[in-house]
């Protein structure tokens, strides 16, 4: 079978991860040529309860739209961390937001450990947008999708007029891991 | 945007249903948002006005049922959407819509049930409410997509369906389907095929609503244009008025069951992949036929002869067809998310038992849960 690459974000409710799974969704889709899925979990809360965004990005049909060996976990939570990170692939790479995930989960992955929500306030000047750092993040970390491709998508799909600080704060993420792995 | 980017789109299932009720000429809906069925609301709300047609927020959905019933006799093509406890709310409505007859689309948006049950988590549960929801013996016809596409492709055929045989037509989808972003190519206005009612071009002064004739479906006359007539529950006869007459209540009951009968090869749908060869079959619909074809994929890198039958109409039932399939096939494997309302038929259809996989947790079935099963037959 041909290439699938399995996404999961994971956290709280109202931290943007949906929105998040959304632009990569359609990144791959409509930017990349690839094809692409990204579901969603959710408890009946608006805000606070988990939440759970899921992208399958393929170069075939995706038959089955769910995450269920992951090649990349995003936790925003430490609570997400503990039930997820069992489920990650051989070499699969686990980014948590050091701010909220402090017990580091051990195991046959890549760790990048960083202060996203952090860096969302205070290099972009608003933790409102630490989703799309993040998201810059799994960019540069995952190179499944391209940079130009989610740029276009962020573009299309956040709200008019912060589409300056969207991109801004999805540069600054892409950036930092840059940086590191350098 | 360039052109390509206009058809090809991120969409979810709720918005391919909602897109593709409008390509399909529905321009009336009445309805109650319900999780997790309400985006199909509120992108219809947007863009009804936007081509002239009417969206409705009823107080519940008994009366939404009943609004789209009425548009519909005004010749409007007419849709509702909801979910389980409003789909449970809106079977006399239905009933009332498939004895009068009257063209119209129902989307149940499966969620975990019964009662209030899982809001948010998907479930197939309602495969019998579907086809025996409502009281009395009746005409029904249910589909179920498993794709955003097929959602798309389904909605329009499930309009179709409805305006040929003047028979109610309930799209099942789940929360998977309804919720999964998913790329989607827009097919060409011009490759579509849109079905509309055939209407009587009789002088209102003469025209019978319920006259018999070869095809069995009556010819309709949309009320507003000239055309009075009595349209009841109550069992009636040629004129749309009641009747206890055995004779004429023979004849109307026979009718309305021969419509569903006579034409079911026509009605009925399915795919299937990897048959040809198969000693295990996978009956599936809707989502967990996703999870099915993971399976049967998987299971054929292995060498192990698997093949899958998709179910895209549920009722009427292909009994004779998987019937036929069942001397070739050494054992059926039936996923969903009940405990086995389709595994019941498909074990009528080959007249042997069948090996069930099911989840109710609010959980899609995983490919792996399906392979199992597979590779505990095939040794």
């Amino acid at each position: 079978m041909g290439f699938r690459f399995e996404f999961r974000l994971s956290g709280a409710g109202g931290q943007g991860l949906i929105l998040a799974g959304k632009i990569l969704a359609e990144a791959a889709a409509i930017y990349d040529g690839k094809n692409a899925t990204q579901s969603q979990s959710y408890g009946p809360e608006a805000r606070g309860g988990s939440s759970r965004s899921e992208v399958i990005v393929s170069d075939e049909e995706i038959d089955y739209p769910k995450a269920v060996n992951i090649d990349l976990l995003l936790c925003f939570t430490q609570e997400a961390c503990d039930k997820y990170s069992r489920d990650i692939n051989k070499n699969g790479i686990l980014l948590i937001d050091s701010g909220f995930v402090t017990n580091v989960p051990k195991g046959d992955f890549r760790i990048y450990s960083l202060p996203i929500t952090e860096i969302a306030e205070k290099e972009v000047g608003k933790n409102l947008v630490a989703n799309l750092v993040a998201l810059g993040m799994i960019t540069a970390l995952t190179k499944v999708v391209s940079k130009e491709a989610v740029e276009s998508a962020i573009l299309s799909r956040v709200p008019k007029g912060t589409e300056e600080l969207n991109i801004n704060a999805f540069n600054i993420g892409f950036d930092k891991v840059t940086a590191q792995s350098k | 945007m360039t052109e390509q980017n206009v058809k090809v789109k991120l969409m979810t299932g709720n918005e391919a249903c909602a897109e593709a009720a409008i390509v399909a000429g529905m321009r009336f809906f009445g309805g109650y948002p319900i999780t997790p069925s309400s985006e199909i609301a509120e992108v219809l709300a947007h863009r009804l006005p936007e081509v002239g047609g009417v969206f409705v927020q009823m107080e519940d959905e008994l009366a939404s049922m009943a609004t789209i019933i009425g548009a519909s006799l005004a010749g409007v093509k007419s849709m509702t959407a909801t979910s389980g406890p409003g789909f449970s709310l809106m079977q006399e409505n239905i009933g009332y819509a498939s004895m009068t007859e009257v063209p119209c689309v129902i989307i149940n948006v499966q969620r975990g049930g019964p009662s209030t049950g899982l809001p948010t988590l998907p479930a197939q549960a309602d495969v019998m409410q579907a086809r025996w929801g409502t009281h009395g013996d009746h005409s029904i016809i249910v589909v179920a997509p498993s794709t955003v596409r097929e959602t798309y492709d389904w909605t329009i055929k499930a309009f179709n369906l409805t305006e040929q045989y003047r028979i109610p037509v309930v799209v099942l989808l789940d929360e998977v389907i309804a919720h999964v972003n998913e790329k989607m190519v827009i097919p060409e206005p011009k490759t579509i095929t849109i079905i509309d009612r055939k209407r009587s071009t009789e002088s209102p002064d003469t025209y019978q609503p319920y006259r018999q004739n070869d095809s069995d479906i009556p010819l309709f006359a949309d009320f507003g244009t000239g055309y009075r007539y009595n349209v009841t529950g109550l069992s009636h006869d040629e004129t749309g008025f009641p009747t206890n007459d055995p004779q004429k209540i023979n004849v109307l009951y026979s009718r309305l069951s021969r419509k569903l009968e006579r034409y079911q090869d026509q009605i009925i749908e399915y795919k299937t992949e990897y048959l040809e060869d198969a000693e295990i079959c996978i009956v599936a619909f809707g989502s967990s036929a996703r999870s099915a074809y993971r399976a049967v994929r998987l299971a054929r890198e292995q060498g192990i002869k698997v093949g899958m039958f998709q179910l895209f109409v549920i009722w009427p039932f292909p009994y004779k067809i998987l019937g036929r399939l069942a001397s070739q096939i050494k054992a059926f494997i039936v996923p969903e998310m009940n405990l086995g309302q389709i595994a019941h038929e498909v074990s009528c259809a080959i007249k042997s038992d069948v090996i069930k996989v099911n989840r109710v947790d609010g959980n899609l079935i995983t490919p792996k849960e399906i392979l199992e099963r597979i590779k505990n037959v095939s040794v």
